[in-house]
């Protein structure tokens, strides 16, 4: 009895029965992770690694080297999240009259709300800002973001949020709530175990970091633009990726509160989102849609910024029409605002409440379909190379269109009381997440990664990986439209209707295809590393028109030996058209912000605290939140933040650029 | 870059005077609600709670501008901006919310008083 009381008070609600032993899926998984795990950490170990790891990576304040660990974040988690949908894609394909499948309710619904949860918050996001990180600043001719260490932050707090969501897997048990954690299900008196603690203090955590990082983009964005570059000159990669990291600053409080308040509900017995006492949970759907809307534009924003840079290189062309692109931008910026009770059609409200948010919804395609016009236009005449990005554009305005036209029916009330909570809402919202937002990270990716490490990626296996998702996103997504015309409804683990399952099945072979599209990719970039000097490149491999080609790649720590003056919008084709030459001499010392490990130390802390929480080891929560404060209290006392690169390092980095005929 | 800027210059932030002044009508604006719950002063307490919170708008926009200095000049008109974008996105927040949480029942079945019709 006594060893029990110090056992709870030292351990919280964690015990034994916490680990999943008994759970053969569960467990198989976890050795082959710990097998993995133990392999890389050995790995580094090894190769004596963990200094240059330390140093060079985990503690830089670098935008580029932040946006590249994003970039494998987001990678990794996607594997995780993609393992989900294998899982889900199978139990559906099998589990029809007797078959009741592999997967227990129990288990089937962690996985679906694991799977939207890691897929929004740790995989599309992650992939955004690292891009938007990596990008932005060599855009507009800056040498870091306003903030560099608020950047490390950022960044850090995610991965901590991003190691919770895993640590739930093996020890005790992940929201069964759905991708926002939805009351009443996630209310202490539904859910009284670990799972929706697991997902509030994963996704409060990483919340803070990807606002702080918004509030860092769009300060840079604002304040560090190179002389000459007025808003209307800025490329329009920035403008969308200053739209959508506004729109983040506005939005992510609110869902912050949201789960605050539930925290509370959950913790301290309040009744914000209960059914009695006051409380009412269409409050809490009220205010995750307020954020859940306009975030579906944070991360498609950046991505149709992404399109207008490639169609424009690759046509050889001046994107069409960049003021209305601009204008576009930020109409649908503030009419994403406009929208959120679509998502809540059938909650109740009357024709009036409605009508509205169905017309503001509708009101939306109108901007978007315009910038499908632009993009088409800037491909009319042009001289088009349909290299690897150029195809991820094509493929993405031919998928995404389906996506818009199926969303514009469900903004109709009395098609969405039809069709609300069905698969074939969950078919549109892949649509137009697979075929917008995914395909135009890999158009980035693939856009990019030659500025980022000297060398193109291979172009067979990224077209193997190209060709994977588009056939598989058809046939994986075509026939949960049908199933979900005829009325079949979202997050079901067993069918007794038997002529479903063919549907299923080929939904199943859909996700399979999609599996060859992500191998191939990583074989795509473990081939490229290989024959990486056979697919070496100068600093502007594809004929670029912005300033980020004007340096070679990948850039130097300081990107820009000397700040770049902008005459034109695509400054670095005008340069090219005027015959500009990179400066020889005459060359500065460069100020640069200092390396620290801040991030990472606060952001453990910080996961220490969230883990504590989550088992009620109050003495850990409250200790670990003792250290965050006086550390990062002592942090603000570091005055090395600094330094300066000699004159002369710059000199020798740029004769060597000259001398290896860099452009 | 960023440590350069930051002690470069130190426009926009304002004089001691400001501040002051800021202070001032700030602790103004505090006394006068809490003098007014105390004494009932007013007599009425809706005329007291419209009092109460008309005071705090108007210590909001003594903050706005004495500490926040927001005015059409700061930062190239940015932070006035700013400043119009969230007050056009709170507004929205608050007034949608309000709308919708009203408008919930509109199209429910009517219940009466005592709970749930029997059978649903």
């Amino acid at each position: 009895m006594f060893e029990q009381s110090i056992w709870k008070t030292v351990f919280g609600r964690l015990t034994w029965e916490s680990f999943p032993i008994h759970e053969p899926i569960l467990l198989g998984t976890f050795i082959v992770v710990a097998l993995l795990g133990a392999a890389t950490l050995g790995a580094v170990t090894w190769f004596r690694l963990w200094g240059w790891l330390w140093r060079e990576w985990l503690t830089s304040v670098d935008h580029k080297k932040i946006g590249i660990m994003y970039m494998i974040l987001g990678i990794i988690m996607l594997l995780r999240g993609f393992a989900d949908a294998l899982m889900m894609r199978a139990q559906q394909a099998i589990a029809f009259g007797a078959n009741q499948g592999y997967l227990p309710a129990h288990h089937y619904d962690q996985i679906f709300t694991a799977h939207g949860t890691i897929m929004i918050f740790f995989v599309a996001i992650p992939l955004i800002v690292g891009l938007v990180n990596y990008v932005m600043p060599l855009q507009i001719g800056a040498r870091d973001v306003a903030f560099p260490f608020l950047n490390s932050l950022s960044f850090w707090l995610t991965v901590a949020g991003a190691i919770l969501v895993m640590i739930s897997l093996f020890v005790g048990e992940f929201s069964r709530a759905g991708w926002l954690n939805y009351v009443p299900v996630a209310n202490l008196e539904n859910s009284p175990d670990t799972g929706p603690d697991y997902y509030l203090w994963a996704l409060q955590i990483a919340g803070v970091g990807t606002t702080l990082s918004a509030i860092n983009m769009v300060t840079t964005i604002i304040k560090m633009r190179a002389p000459g570059m007025s808003m209307m000159k800025m490329p329009v990669f920035c403008w969308t990726a200053l739209c959508s990291n506004v729109l983040a600053i506005a939005i992510f409080p609110v869902l912050t509160g949201a789960f605050a308040l539930l925290m509370l509900d959950r913790y301290v017995h309040t009744n914000f989102f209960t059914n009695d006492l006051g409380g009412s949970p269409m409050m809490y759907w009220n205010l995750v849609w307020i954020w859940g809307h306009p975030e579906v534009y944070v991360l498609v924003l950046p991505v149709f910024g992404i399109f207008s840079e490639i169609t424009s290189t690759f046509s050889g062309k001046r994107l069409f029409g960049y003021s209305s692109m601009v204008y576009a931008t930020v109409v649908i910026t503030i009419l994403s605002y406009l929208v959120w009770l679509h998502h809540f059609f059938t909650m109740g409200s009357g024709a009036s409440v409605n009508s509205f948010f169905g017309i503001a919804t509708m009101v939306i395609s109108i901007p978007t379909g315009a910038k499908i016009f632009n993009w088409l236009f800037t491909m009319y005449r042009g001289r088009i190379r349909f290299e690897l990005p150029m195809m991820w554009v094509v493929a993405f305005m031919l998928t995404f269109v389906v996506g818009g036209m199926t969303g514009v029916l469900l903004a109709v009330p009395p098609a969405d009381f039809v069709l609300h909570n069905s698969l074939f809402l969950v078919a549109h919202f892949h649509n137009v997440i697979i075929g917008g937002v995914v395909f135009g990270l890999f158009a980035g990716m693939t856009y990019w990664f030659p500025k980022a490490f000297g060398f193109k990626l291979d172009p067979f296996w990224g077209k193997v990986s190209f060709w994977g998702w588009v056939i598989g996103y058809w046939v994986a997504w075509t026939p949960i439209y049908v199933v979900g015309l005829m009325g079949t409804t979202r997050r079901v683990r067993h069918f007794d209707d038997p002529t479903l399952q063919p549907w299923f099945m080929v939904a199943a072979i859909g996700a399979v295809i999609i599996l060859v599209g992500i191998l191939a990719f990583v074989i795509q970039i473990a081939v490229s590393i290989k024959n990486r000097d056979k697919l070496r490149v100068t600093g502007d491999p594809w004929d670029g028109r912005t300033l980020e080609w004007a340096i070679p790649s990948p850039p130097p720590s300081y990107n820009f030996a000397f700040t770049p003056v902008v005459h034109d919008l695509d400054a670095w084709d005008d340069m090219k058209a005027r015959g500009a030459r990179a400066p020889a001499g005459g060359f500065k010392a460069i100020h640069m912000p200092r390396n620290t490990g801040a991030g990472v130390i606060m952001s453990a802390i910080a996961l220490v605290l969230g883990f504590a929480m989550i088992w009620y080891m109050w003495w850990l929560a409250a200790l670990s939140l003792a250290v965050l404060l006086i550390y990062s209290i002592a942090h603000t006392f570091n005055y090395d933040r600094d330094f300066f690169i000699p004159a002369d390092d710059v000199a020798r980095e740029e004769q060597a650029r000259l001398a290896g005929g860099e452009a | 870059m960023s440590p350069t800027d930051a002690h470069a210059h130190g426009h926009g932030h304002g004089s001691s005077r400001g501040y002051l002044i800021g202070f001032g009508l700030s602790a103004l604006l505090t006394a006068v609600p809490f003098w007014l719950v105390m004494t009932g002063a007013l007599g009425s307490v809706q005329a007291t709670a419209l009092w109460v919170v008309g005071l705090a708008f108007v210590q909001i926009v003594v903050h706005t501008l004495f500490f926040l200095h927001v005015n059409t000049r700061a930062e190239g008109g940015w932070t006035l901006l700013a400043l119009i974008f969230t007050v056009v996105i709170v507004a929205i927040v608050i007034s949608g919310s309000l709308w919708i949480m009203y408008h919930l029942n509109a199209n429910m079945m009517h219940m009466g008083s005592g709970g749930p019709p029997a059978g649903s």
